[in-house]
């Protein structure tokens, strides 16, 4: 085993530290050390978007990033997502009422991908959540479902911000 | 699929970076955005023996108006900040114009302006910005720097003049000159995938109206970013309608750019694709250069 560093990061609003070995990937870092293995993982080289992950708002790819890079950084998960364990946020509600997800294996980055476009745009049209999910492959539902729930928690994002 | 191991150091300074650079440079990569690099260690394409993570050196990420109306761009900067800036926006349109085609969003999030220059990957969007605008690259090792032109950085298939103990740290933007409209478009089988053909058209008008200078750059058409110099120099004195596009377009079509076939689309397909993207690319630039001329046509 090759030397290991010190990684303190936030996830999910939780200080977590760890020694890990530099080679470690953030997407196997969340699975298989601590668990989180709401975050999918397809590729693993970058293509597939289901590995999409929050580091500091931004959506990035968990595969294509060293956990070690975490350090001092905040992560946020799918598990993050949702504000308590009986309510999920609007856009997964939104995914339910739509049927857009089917096999659910992309389903987690999808999200990871489209809250913060929804925080940035609050009023897309379709042609710009089709943009917004270029980086995120379904093989399930065609993605037409998935628009569709895009756009109606956007409605109920700005019905809710007012 | 998980990287070979490697020493992994994370410098706060550039300096420090340079020394560590300067003291492994045979078997040590420097880590940007890591956008392309990873996926290359994933693979185990790349094992690097050590990592030097540029991450922390927050100083190198900034863009700077200078005053002669150009920027400074800092290597470190994300490709995601680009898209967002303002001054890009205003003295860099093509830039602008360009960063949403890079790759998707999550990679825009953490891949560099100075990462994507020095992977130099001939697919790549930026450096047929940075080729067609005429950037200068500040290219720095410890106790010294020197500045070499976006034309003689890139000399090969993932080459540049990089030498194995420099960094790229620094880009400078000229001042787009008057009378330049500028345009980017490429196709692709998904948005944000790597491009089949792309193209950067820039075009200055001059006394009259005719075409005083103008600029083709396209992606994936060769081993760098390839400008097709002839087929710009064929417009220069001419009126910019459709037909001297098209004489354009053929040229660089058909004799400048040297495509192959892959498994999406064949070479006598890149042809074509180039010859439609450069007439498109070149009206659009145009009607910019008359707009940036206040619009009397």
């Amino acid at each position: 085993m090759s030397q290991t560093h010190t990684v303190v990061t936030t996830i999910n609003g939780e200080r977590t530290e760890r020694r890990l070995e530099a080679r470690l990937l953030l997407s196997d870092f969340l699975r298989h050390e601590l668990g989180l293995t709401g975050t999918h993982v397809g590729c693993e080289h970058g293509v597939c978007g289901a590995c999409t992950v929050l580091f500091d708002g931004e959506p990035v790819r968990a595969c294509l990033t060293l956990a070690v890079q975490a350090h001092e950084h905040e992560i946020l998960t799918v598990e993050g997502l949702a504000p308590g364990p009986e309510h999920l946020h609007p856009l997964q509600q939104a995914f339910w009422e739509a049927h857009g997800l089917q096999c659910g294996f992309c389903t987690a980055g999808i999200l990871m991908t489209l809250v913060p476009f929804l925080n940035e745009n609050p009023d897309p049209t379709e042609s710009e959540v089709r943009h917004a999910l270029s980086g995120n492959l379904c093989r399930c539902t065609g993605y037409q479902h998935i628009v569709d729930a895009v756009l109606k928690a956007a409605a109920a994002l700005r019905a809710r911000d007012g | 699929m998980k990287p070979a191991a490697f020493d992994y150091t994370a410098p706060d300074s550039l300096e420090e970076t340079l020394a560590v650079l300067g003291e492994h440079a045979d078997d040590a990569k420097l880590l940007a955005g890591g956008q392309s690099l990873v996926p290359m260690m994933n693979f185990r394409l790349a094992q690097p023996a050590m990592i030097i993570d540029c991450n922390r050196l927050r100083d190198l990420d900034f863009v700077r108006q200078t005053d002669d109306g150009g920027l400074r761009i800092g290597a470190m900067t994300r490709v995601r900040s680009l898209e967002r800036d303002l001054k890009v926006e205003r003295s860099a349109p093509l830039l602008f114009e360009t960063v949403p085609w890079v790759a998707h969003p999550q990679i825009r999030a953490r891949g560099t302006l100075g990462g994507s220059l020095a992977h130099a990957d001939p697919a790549a969007e930026l450096p047929v910005v940075a080729l067609a605008r005429r950037f200068r690259l500040r290219l720095r090792h410890t106790g010294s720097e020197r500045w070499v032109d976006a034309k003689d950085f890139f000399v090969g298939l993932l080459e540049t003049t990089l030498e194995p103990r420099e960094m790229l740290v620094e880009v400078a933007v000229p001042p787009l000159p008057r009378r330049t409209g500028w345009a980017f478009t490429e196709v692709a089988r998904r948005q944000g995938d790597y491009a089949q053909v792309g193209v950067a058209a820039l075009v200055t008008l001059g006394d009259g109206g005719s075409c005083r200078d103008a600029r083709l750059v396209y992606l994936s058409v060769g081993e760098t970013p390839i400008e097709a110099s002839r087929a710009a120099l064929s417009l220069v004195g001419e009126s910019l309608d459709e037909e001297s596009f098209a004489a354009a377009a053929e040229t660089a079509a058909g004799s400048e750019i040297e495509p192959t076939s892959d498994i999406h689309a064949s070479a006598a397909y890149k042809r074509h694709l180039a010859r439609v993207l450069t007439v498109r690319a070149l009206r659009r630039a145009t009607e910019r250069a008359w707009a940036a001329d206040g619009g009397a046509r």
